[in-house]
């Protein structure tokens, strides 16, 4: 029987690495593996206040569902953006695209 | 005293928390993505641990197997500026640790605040209630989430379409 203040410290600490994977990373991909690890972290919440809360409400892991897909469009369209960047510049560095910076 | 649920949860948790570490920090960024691949195997034995078991299964096949490998293609598509050997984080990274490191505080803080209302123990299941049918019934019933459950269908059928279309190669043609 696990207590569900475990669960929130281990989602905050896997949402704290993906962020200081979001801000510190340089290359786009690594930064889009950030933002993953942040979405597993609110994945791993949902779910635990779902088993902590009332089982007949299945709300917890409908969302944690609708993340999954949501998880799944943003690194697909991420990627494909990341390519066609490449593709155009040869670069994937985020510092280097600076195009729209005055 | 810790019970073997205890037990699988540490060790999963220890293993997220390292492999997650590895996954901003290594160089090389193909190890980067089979670390989460690692990472997101510990989440899905959380999962099992909550008794998800949908969200488990659904995690290595979604996660694992089609999120991680499209990273690990776009990599190998993408590979002239993955040299090991360059620096692979920017000039605010020490910045971005104390960020993270504040916002960790943080959390840690809220989730203290609340006290003893938070080690609750989870209920066990009742006889013959079966999460899985429920949750199946509840994405489809009109009563539950059937419109979220298309609109997100929609979603990523949209990102799916619009991927394609941003990522081909129009010079070639």
């Amino acid at each position: 029987m696990i207590p569900l203040s475990w669960f929130l410290y281990l989602s905050a600490v896997l949402f704290s690495i993906g962020l200081y994977g979001v801000l510190a990373r340089k290359n786009a991909i690594a930064i889009l593996l950030g933002v993953e690890l942040m979405l597993n972290a609110v994945n791993i919440n949902l779910v635990a206040f779902w088993r902590m809360g009332n089982l007949a409400l299945m709300t917890g892991q409908v969302f944690a569902i609708i993340v999954f897909a949501v998880a799944a469009a943003e690194v697909a369209v991420g990627l494909s953006l990341v390519i066609s960047v490449y593709r155009r510049h040869n670069t994937v560095i985020a510092d280097e695209l600076n195009l729209m910076k005055w | 005293m810790i019970d073997a649920s205890q037990v699988i949860f540490l060790l999963s948790a220890g293993l997220i928390v390292v492999s997650a570490v590895m996954v901003v920090s290594v160089r090389n960024l193909v190890h980067a993505a089979l670390w989460l691949v690692s990472t997101l195997f510990g989440v899905a034995v959380v999962y099992a641990v909550l008794e998800a078991s949908f969200l488990a299964v659904a995690q290595v096949v979604v996660y694992i197997g089609a999120i991680a490998i499209m990273f690990i293609f776009a990599v190998m598509l993408t590979r002239r500026d993955l040299l090991s050997k360059s620096e692979q984080t920017n000039a605010n990274w020490v910045w971005a640790l104390g960020l993270a490191a504040i916002v960790f505080v943080a959390l840690a803080f809220i989730i203290s605040g609340y006290g003893a209302s938070l080690n609750r123990l989870p209920a066990a299941m009742p006889e013959g209630y079966d999460p899985i049918s429920a949750l199946g019934n509840a994405l489809v019933s009109p009563e539950g989430f059937a419109l979220p459950f298309e609109v997100a269908s929609v979603l990523l059928l949209a990102a799916l379409v619009g991927s394609v279309y941003v990522a081909l190669n129009k010079a070639k043609e």
